[in-house]
């Protein structure tokens, strides 16, 4: 028997030197596309999703977040090893999302860039991999991205949700970090609750089956196992973010893990921008990361359909507020609001047959 | 597509990077390798801090082959706060919100695209200064 547990730790300790977020300026109401497709009738599971603009996708969003990881960081971006980026948008099938912003950023030649999939934790699965490679000595730094453009087929029931936006989260050794890493662990299993066939424009899903056996087996089995093997509960954590596809399914798995409303406040986000997919719960860290203090533990827990789940367990440092303003808040981007309606959406979603 | 040709722009695009004159200290975009001012030579690199104020500008509404799908836009003449005037599409705004002089910032969108198969060009745009701490 070895000393080997589930956890995954690194030999050296790692935490978040940077973040950044980015969600674009566009908003539709969910309340329009039931107009659209119900008459308006029923329940609508957000507020209102945030939009792309016609300039934009995965490697434009992704490029400002990196900066924005960058000014909170202050690192030269030649010391940089690993550029990867999480979607499931990436704007080419085959040529990688992470060279452009790599380039962008400054971070090139001397770096590792590599596009990562795994519906929506391809984000958090590149930070568990950044992880180990900053605490393996390999990198002095690596930046992990989670950014989508989330693909809804018209009238669907995601289509009220599939949303852009994400974040980026530099990760470097722990005495230069605004947060500590203590550990994380992941938990996978083949449940094909959702899916993208090849050359498919819209995913297809399992309905209801995206819930019990999916989206809270996962995130619950990961949660529990992550804080079993730290001997922590619910009460030990300040804040707490889980996927976020609706508003609904966060505040449940909170509830049911022991997190109380005001812990998933600050990070549950969906409502008001919907879910971002890759950069659902990413995003929803750097907006804790606004408002956490110094000694503020949080949990955080992505869910990716396919399906898995990634749970972090991090401790904020006394960095934190010297960094924070230099880069604009979570909030801030999403205060930058402009409304569209269901006509503006179907061109800028490229959803108009133009011959 | 000048598949080339756009690999070649791409550090002035993505990030501003310019030349800036050892001789008399000016700084140009695009980069010219010759300075505009004392005619010495300017090669050191210099990336822009992207920040400037519209100049001049107008709206395209019968577009160039490649822009049509982003009909209408608006264009203008930014200048930078290093000196030079770069012309470039604004973004992020409503076209009632531009004004000569009115505080810009770069950033880093799609120009356009060859068509379903061809590449994806990206390049600078500017847009009106976001947040506070962007013009510290």
């Amino acid at each position: 028997m070895t000393d080997f547990n589930k956890l995954m730790k690194p030999d050296r300790p790692v935490g978040i030197v940077g973040y950044g977020a980015y969600v674009p300026r566009f908003r539709i109401p969910a309340k329009e596309i039931s107009q659209m497709w119900t008459n308006g009738v029923g329940g609508v599971p957000i507020q209102e999703k945030a939009v792309n603009g016609l300039d934009e996708d995965v490697a434009t969003m992704s490029v400002e977040a990196a900066r924005n990881a960058l000014l909170r960081g202050q690192v030269d971006p030649q010391d940089i090893r690993a550029v990867w980026v999480g979607s499931e948008s990436h704007p080419y099938a085959v040529k990688p999302t992470s060279t452009i912003v790599a380039e962008a950023i400054g971070a090139v030649p001397n770096t590792l860039a590599a596009d990562w999939e795994f519906a929506c934790k391809a984000g958090t699965e590149a930070m568990q991999a950044g992880i180990g490679f900053v605490g393996s000595g390999m990198a002095r730094y690596a930046l992990t991205i989670g950014m989508d453009t989330a693909q809804g087929r018209p009238g669907d029931a995601l289509e009220y949700t599939a949303a852009a936006g994400g974040a980026a989260i530099l990760l470097g050794p722990a005495d230069e970090a605004v947060a500590i890493i203590n550990a994380s662990y992941s938990f996978v299993t083949d449940t094909p609750d959702f899916w993208r066939r090849a050359h498919a424009e819209y995913p297809s899903h399992g309905d209801r089956f995206t819930g019990e056996p999916a989206y809270f087996k996962h995130i619950l089995g990961a949660a529990e196992a992550l804080m079993s093997e730290m001997g922590t509960t619910a009460a030990d954590y300040d804040w707490a973010v889980f996927h976020q596809p609706n508003a609904k399914f966060p505040e449940r798995v909170g509830k049911q893990l022991g997190f109380s409303m005001e812990q998933i406040k600050p990070g549950l986000l969906s409502p008001r921008i919907g879910n971002t997919y890759s950069g659902s719960s990413m995003i929803g860290l750097t907006a804790i990361l606004d408002v956490a203090e110094p000694g503020d533990r949080i949990l955080m827990v992505s869910y990716g359909s396919g399906s898995g789940s990634d749970a972090f367990d991090l401790t904020v440092t006394d960095k934190l507020p010297e960094v924070r303003a230099n880069a604009p808040t979570t909030e801030a981007y999403i205060a930058r609001r402009k409304e569209i309606n269901y006509a503006t959406y179907t061109r800028y979603r490229d959803k108009l047959k133009m011959s | 597509m000048e598949v080339s040709r756009h690999w070649r722009l791409q550090e002035q695009r993505y990030k501003l990077v310019g030349e800036t004159c050892d001789n008399c200290g000016v700084k140009l975009f695009p980069p010219r390798d010759v300075c505009l001012e004392c005619a010495a030579p300017a090669k050191e690199l210099y990336t822009f801090t992207g920040l400037g104020e519209v100049y001049s500008y107008t709206t395209i509404y019968d577009a160039p082959a490649g822009f049509e799908q982003q009909a209408p836009y608006s264009v203008a003449l930014v200048k930078l706060e290093e000196g030079p005037i770069v012309t470039a599409q604004l973004t992020d705004m409503d076209e009632d919100e531009m004004y000569i002089g009115m505080p810009v910032e770069m950033v880093t969108r799609k120009l356009r695209t060859d068509g379903d198969e061809g590449m994806i060009v990206y390049g600078y745009k500017f847009r009106p200064v976001q947040f506070e701490m962007a013009v510290k």
